[in-house]
């Protein structure tokens, strides 16, 4: 079967309503990539097996390269560019992403961040098992599970503590 | 397309034969006239080769190496800023331009004197020659762990030191002062006499006039204030937030998208497209056969076999388009090929020892196992693997005009260039590399076959193209970690001395010291035949170490076992004459609790490899439960010499012995058919969350030469583990991967 002639669909991302004209049946994480040019979100497998791809829909975390864009109109969609509170500023999670120097080659880490985002949102003081629980979809083939555990746990403490993430912007991008 | 030998692809053969170190002797000047206009910004000046000072007194290093996650711009950069006594606040890095200028050149001395330390007083001189060496081979590969030891020590410190002195120099020039009066700190040059007070900057352009000296003072470690210091990885923030570029997050203004398929049986060619139903996918727009391509003579040489290419609006319909060609491939005669087979074949050639060559023959073996009390024996096997970085292998290529500009993560942007230019016909002058963020390399982003078509599908179709490869060509087109069989013998004494170590293998490959052993035995033989098959194969982290590892702590462990020994304590006893490795092992056992009982199920193991200049040793805690394997600690310590970068070292430390257990745990690639059966995540799974250990890693600061950190991790976890589980079960597991053996109903007598 040739796949479906393209039809406009209205998303919501980041709080911005985006209109745009593809086939219906093209997973969310292309959309996502080269519509809308947030190239945040990876493609790893394309199996729903990495987690590479995770964003949010609702709130939920979703492999967005088995999400066809039709299933998703109207709906509330945030990528890792929409996941600081605002312009120069940090998500708790960034901030401990940092503090625990979690990233290695770093392509992994938007899925882990949604992924862990979610998981605090429902869940704001999670065990070890849940934190297992939640992130086990997203592989890290750097295996930096011990620091992303670390990083959550670090999270969930300082918004539990209302403290405003930091920007720790620094003069010293490479 | 032929089998593939191991032995053609030694990189140090090849290098120690080149005849680079005799005869030539030139010293470089200071080139920054002609290369300033390549990398300077507005306000900058670039003073040496690799320093370029700005107009606001910040010191940017330029990094001849590819980030793929282990930190390296950062580490380099704490190397040369602390010989240059910079402001850490005012410095920052960039990666050099994929340009011959900036070729690593230190690796190539690390290669050409294969790990021989250096004695400072050359280090000029050899410097000299060895910038026509690199240029000559085209290196500025980022792999065996080199960047720290060879980079940092013989380029980034040399380098920072120099220009130290140039500005020291230019200042007192300027000032009509002694130079020896000119004291540099924290980014500022002062003169107490006079008290001046100036920062770098403003001497930047003087100095960049001036010839580096032949050999700028180093500091000794006692002096170091950034080396070994706690400092932010400079990559770390834009990776949080989703602003890093990586190749497959590249736009290119009119860039159309493309996937491929390759033969599934390696070598194969293309025979017949029927591309009718492909074309009919909305946003298809072409489908292109792309020719057979290779490069030798580079480091990541490769042979790559046709492809097919569907071009379209975007990678849905490109795929969509993929999964409707019907493709036709030419026969290669290995369409039977299954893995057996080759096991078969390994274990063949074993038999005969036909053409076995030696590493190393020290004593009598054969009179030694005549004579010994007991003799064991075992066969050891690992399979073909996979790297499956993250990021699927992706290129974005523009191609018009007789001229290609290239956006790639890469291991070897110099050598992509190459492969490129000889590829497309294009003068090698006209290929532009621009190296990304890499999503994981492993070693396999050191081969330029995805470069290569990406260049090849855009020359065909006149517009820049993005390549997305799917992760099952990925999975299906690898250079693999080589599948290896490795045959052991050893003898005891009566007091349960190892007398006598004998082990042969199945294939060649580096580094060459891999299966050696550190414990002191008085007769050893220890070589290799050549067992050639058709499966394609590569460097994959940590390289031979990755399979030797396993082979040689696990049978040490089984001679200890033998002897009735504690496996900590004979280890111990035969590293006497090798003081630095049983202080790493002790210090592994230590921290473990190495000794002390562990509950029912339960079992501890432990290992020691030195590789790439670190020593490593790693005690496992696993838990074995209804034949399921759970591994709950791992204690690495680790000796690189220094710690330039701790957390750094210790990132990696984890990475190495996190990607170890992925394959010791899970990793296997299989034949059928003469092609991989393998395809993604779901059958080629990787470690998670739920089944990592805690990791705890402990850094000893030896003084010894400076050694490697990104692979260095990676061969001592799966011994340690296979170790655990017999000591928690009492099964001897010898090949990998070990969630594949039944653990609840295998042989103990036999093992598995």
């Amino acid at each position: 079967m040739a796949a479906s002639a393209k039809t406009v669909t209205a998303l919501k991302v980041n709080g911005v309503e985006r209109k745009v004209e593809v086939d219906p049946t093209t997973p969310l994480l292309w959309v996502i990539r080269e519509q809308l040019q947030l190239t945040g979100t990876k493609f790893g497998c394309g199996i729903a097996q990495c987690g590479a791809c995770t964003v949010r829909v609702d709130g939920r975390a979703i492999r967005s390269c088995v999400t066809p864009v039709s299933s998703v109109q109207g709906q509330e969609i945030q990528t890792v560019e929409g996941l600081a509170p605002s312009e120069g500023t940090r998500h708790a999670l960034q901030a401990a992403w940092i503090e625990h120097q979690v990233p290695q080659c770093g392509y992994c880490q938007s899925g882990q961040l949604m992924s862990a985002a979610a998981l605090l949102d429902a869940n704001p003081n999670p065990s070890d098992e849940d934190i297992d629980g939640a992130m086990d979809g997203n592989i890290c083939r750097c295996g930096m599970y011990g620091r992303i555990k670390a990083a959550i746990k670090t999270a969930a403490r300082n918004t539990a503590g209302g403290a405003p993430a930091a920007d720790g912007e620094g003069p010293n991008h490479g | 397309m032929g089998k593939w030998t191991r032995r053609a692809f030694l990189t140090t053969g090849a290098l120690v034969g080149g005849g680079f170190v005799a005869g030539i002797a030139v010293r470089p000047g200071n080139r920054s006239g002609e290369l300033g206009p390549l990398v300077e910004g507005e306000g900058e000046t670039l003073v040496q080769t690799w320093v370029k000072i700005g107009a606001d007194n910040s010191v940017t290093v330029i990094v001849p190496h590819a980030e793929m996650g282990q930190g390296v711009g950062t580490a380099l950069t704490q190397m040369l800023a602390d010989e240059l006594d910079a402001d850490w606040d005012l410095v920052r890095f960039e990666y050099a331009p994929a340009i011959p200028e900036f070729a690593n050149h230190p690796i190539a001395k690390g290669l050409l004197l294969a790990g021989v330390d250096l004695p400072e007083m050359i280090v000029p001189t050899v410097d000299g020659i060895l910038i026509h060496a690199a240029q000559a081979l085209d290196l500025q590969i980022t792999g065996g762990s080199m960047s720290v030891r060879s980079t940092g020590v013989y380029g980034m410190r040399v380098a920072g030191a120099a220009v130290k002195e140039m500005l020291q120099h230019a200042a007192a020039d300027a000032w009509g002062v002694p130079v020896d009066e000119v004291v540099a700190r924290e980014s500022r040059l002062l003169h107490a006499p006079s008290g001046r007070d100036e920062p770098y900057a403003a001497f930047a352009t003087a100095a960049s006039k001036l010839t580096p000296p032949a050999k700028p003072t180093l500091k000794s470690a006692a002096a170091f204030r950034i080396m070994g210091r706690h400092v932010e990885r400079h990559d770390i923030p834009p990776k949080v937030d989703g602003t890093a570029t990586f190749a497959l997050d590249v736009q290119v203004p009119d860039m159309l998208y493309a996937t491929v398929r390759r033969a599934p049986t390696f070598g194969g060619g293309v025979a017949r497209v029927d591309d009718v139903k492909a074309r009919e996918v909305e946003g298809v727009l072409d489908v292109v056969s792309l020719p057979a391509a290779g490069q030798s003579g580079i480091v990541g040489s490769f042979q790559a076999a046709e492809s097919v290419a569907v071009v379209a609006e975007g990678y849905w319909p490109a795929k969509q388009g993929l999964d409707r060609l019907e493709i036709e491939w030419t026969e290669t005669g290995n369409e039977g090929v299954t893995t057996e087979d080759l096991f078969a074949q390994f274990a063949r050639d074993i038999d005969a020892r036909v053409e076995r060559e030696t590493d190393v023959a020290e004593g009598d073996v054969a009179a030694a196992i005549a004579s010994a009390d007991r003799v064991i024996e075992a066969d050891y096997r690992v399979p073909y693997l996979a790297h499956t970085c993250m990021e699927p292998m992706n290129a974005v290529a523009s191609v018009a005009d007789g001229a290609c500009e290239l956006w790639v993560g890469s291991q070897s942007p110099l050598g992509f260039r190459m492969a490129v230019a000889s590829a497309l016909g294009l003068d090698v002058e006209n290929v532009t590399v621009h190296n990304c963020f890499i999503g994981g390399g492993f070693g396999r982003k050191s081969r330029a076959d995805y470069a290569v078509q990406a260049a090849q599908i855009s020359a065909a179709v006149g517009r820049p193209v993005k390549l997305i490869w799917s992760r099952e060509e990925d999975v299906r087109q690898d250079y693999y970690r080589p599948a290896v069989l490795s045959r052991f013998r050893a003898g005891l004494d009566a007091g349960g001395n190892l007398i006598a170590w004998e082990n042969t293998y199945v294939d060649k490959g580096e580094p060459v010291e891999a299966p050696l052993i550190p414990y002191s035995v008085a007769a050893r033989d220890i070589g290799y035949v050549d067992s050639p098959t058709h499966v394609p194969f590569g460097a994959w982290r940590s390289v031979d170490h990755s399979q030797h590892g396993f082979f040689t702590e696990s049978f040490i462990d089984e001679v200890a076992a033998a002897a009735g020994q504690d496996p900590y304590a004979y280890r111990a006893e035969r590293l006497k004459d090798a003081p630095r490795l049983l202080a790493v092992l002790r210090k592994a056992a230590e921290e473990a609790d190495w000794g002390t009982p562990l509950g029912a199920g339960r079992g501890r193991g432990i290992s020691l490899q030195e590789s790439f200049g670190s020593v490593v040793a790693q005690v496992v805690e696993v838990t074995v439960v209804e034949g399921k394997i759970q591994v709950d600690r791992v204690v690495a310590a680790v000796d690189a010499g220094l710690a330039v970068s701790p957390d750094g070292l210790t990132a990696q430390i984890e990475s190495g012995i996190a990607y170890g257990l992925t394959a010791a745990l899970y990793g296997e690639i299989t034949i059928r058919d003469g092609a991989v059966e393998q395809s993604n995540f779901h059958d080629y799974p990787a470690l998670r969350m739920s089944a990592a250990p805690v990791i705890e890693t402990y850094i000893i600061n030896s003084g010894h030469t400076i050694g490697g950190a990104g692979e260095p991790g990676t061969p001592g976890i799966a011994p340690a583990l296979a170790n655990a589980i017999y000591d928690a079960t009492g099964l001897r597991v010898r090949q990998m991967p070990m969630s594949g053996v039944d653990l609840e109903n295998a042989d103990r007598e036999t093992a598995v």
